[in-house]
């Protein structure tokens, strides 16, 4: 064989870039994100695992129920009625008034990029010297 | 395998009753899928079925304004170019409608409109000045038989069934603009621009939206009137009836713009068309518009 040596290196080599990302982070996982959630308000609309679990279906049920019947006031599961809001109610001063504490910090660690703000406003937050 | 007798049969059955269900359907006065939409109050299948297995849908706010058909009157006659003027203002500033200079970049929902423009076909030569001189304010019609509905191919512009307000979903909108090429009355406006470009963490390049409540826009989404659809799920009036009320009442006039039920005889809308010559914009397209004018 011709070259056997230069190839068999190359190869190696390659196959050493190929499973950079591999190797390099093995035994090590990136943490996992810690969500701020609100301080004053103890429950969401519905249980924790649901709105971990399910929130973006949920916000669709509330886009359709909404935008196109003009059914505006969810029942929650505990009874209490919310006006079913994006931008006013979820973001509210009370609840998540900061979206890069909250939705940010999952969204970015997953690497989604929902499109919900191109077109709602998020809250407007100060900076806070906090590291995390 | 052949179609055996029994099989015959069987499928001949099923072919009668099938044939049979429209009739038997239309003799009810109502065809299955009016029914069908009737009976899951708006929601597609897979809708009520998610809402069935996962969570309820909404109810309407307690404190909501509803009627069957809304309507509003205009009545020229009182108005003038700073009443028309404060209305504008009030529905651009609640909807949080950018304001571009060039006019092809131009978004508007409420707008003032020379007779000429408003009633083609009716102008003539030797018509009353002051009828030529006077503000009109025009908007999306809410027609009963809203061409823009026809042809949206995302059902993203839809009227809707309990109280006939054609509304946008721009969730849904794709930009095609079918809808502006079928709307008769030039009620929509395209986004060829970011209406409100974002510098992120809630804060925006320039100026800011001046309603945080309500929602922005994107580029590509055709938007319009919607009769204040959301004041309306809050008990307000549209912010133009409001404003008109406000301006008006300053200059001693009767209020330039009247909100209500078309179906309720007894409601101010009602009252005005019953007392006065009333017209509509180009009535003889058939789309049955839903606004009104006294000029």
């Amino acid at each position: 064989m011709y070259d056997g040596g230069k190839i068999f290196a190359g190869i190696i080599i390659g196959l050493a870039l190929l499973t950079f990302p591999i190797w390099y982070t093995s035994g090590r996982a990136a943490p996992r994100p810690e969500v701020k959630l609100p301080v004053k308000e103890k429950e969401c609309v519905q249980p924790k695992a649901y709105m971990t679990r399910k929130h973006m279906q949920l916000l669709d049920l509330w886009r359709d129920s909404v935008v196109r019947v003009a059914q505006r006031s969810y029942v929650a599961f505990n009874g209490k009625k919310y006006d079913m809001s994006l931008q006013n109610t979820c973001m509210s001063a009370e609840c998540h008034a900061k979206k890069t504490e909250f939705c940010d910090r999952c969204h970015n660690y997953t690497g989604v990029v929902p499109y919900c703000w191109d077109c709602h406003i998020e809250p407007k937050e100060e900076k806070t010297e906090e590291k995390h | 395998m052949g179609v055996n007798r029994r099989k015959f049969l069987k499928i001949a059955g099923i072919s009668t009753l099938g044939v049979a269900a429209k009739p038997a359907a239309d003799a009810f006065g109502i065809s299955p899928t009016e029914w069908l939409d009737q009976k899951l109050g708006g929601f597609t299948v897979p809708e009520t079925l998610f809402h069935f297995f996962e969570k309820p849908a909404g109810l309407v706010p307690g404190e909501a304004l509803t009627a069957k058909r809304w309507a509003m009157v205009v009545n020229v006659r009182e108005l003038d170019e700073e009443i028309a003027q404060a209305c504008t203002d009030a529905c651009h500033k609640v909807h949080n409608v950018p304001n571009f200079d060039n006019p092809r970049h131009e978004i508007k929902w409420i707008w003032q409109e020379e007779y000429e423009h408003v009633f083609p076909g009716q102008q003539h030569e030797h018509i009353d000045e002051n009828l030529k001189k006077l503000p009109f304010l025009v908007m999306c019609n809410h027609c009963f038989n809203p061409p823009c509905c026809r042809v949206c191919p995302t059902k993203a512009t839809f009227k809707r069934k309990k109280d006939g307000i054609v509304l946008m979903d721009m969730h849904r909108c794709i930009g095609c603009r079918f809808c502006m090429a079928a709307c008769p009355f030039g009620a929509r406006s395209f986004n060829w621009l970011i209406p409100w470009p974002r510098a992120g963490e809630g804060k925006f390049e320039g100026k800011e939206p001046p309603n945080p409540e309500y929602p922005t826009r994107v580029k590509g989404v055709v938007e319009k009137c919607n009769f204040c659809a959301e004041r309306l799920a809050k008990g307000q009036i549209p912010a133009c009836v409001e404003a008109s009320q406000k301006a008006c009442k300053k200059k001693g006039r009767e209020p330039a713009l009247v909100f209500g039920d078309l179906e309720d005889p007894d409601s101010e809308v009602r009252q005005l068309l019953r007392s006065n010559y009333t017209v509509r914009r180009k009535p003889e397209l058939g789309s049955n518009p839903n606004v009104y004018y006294i000029v």
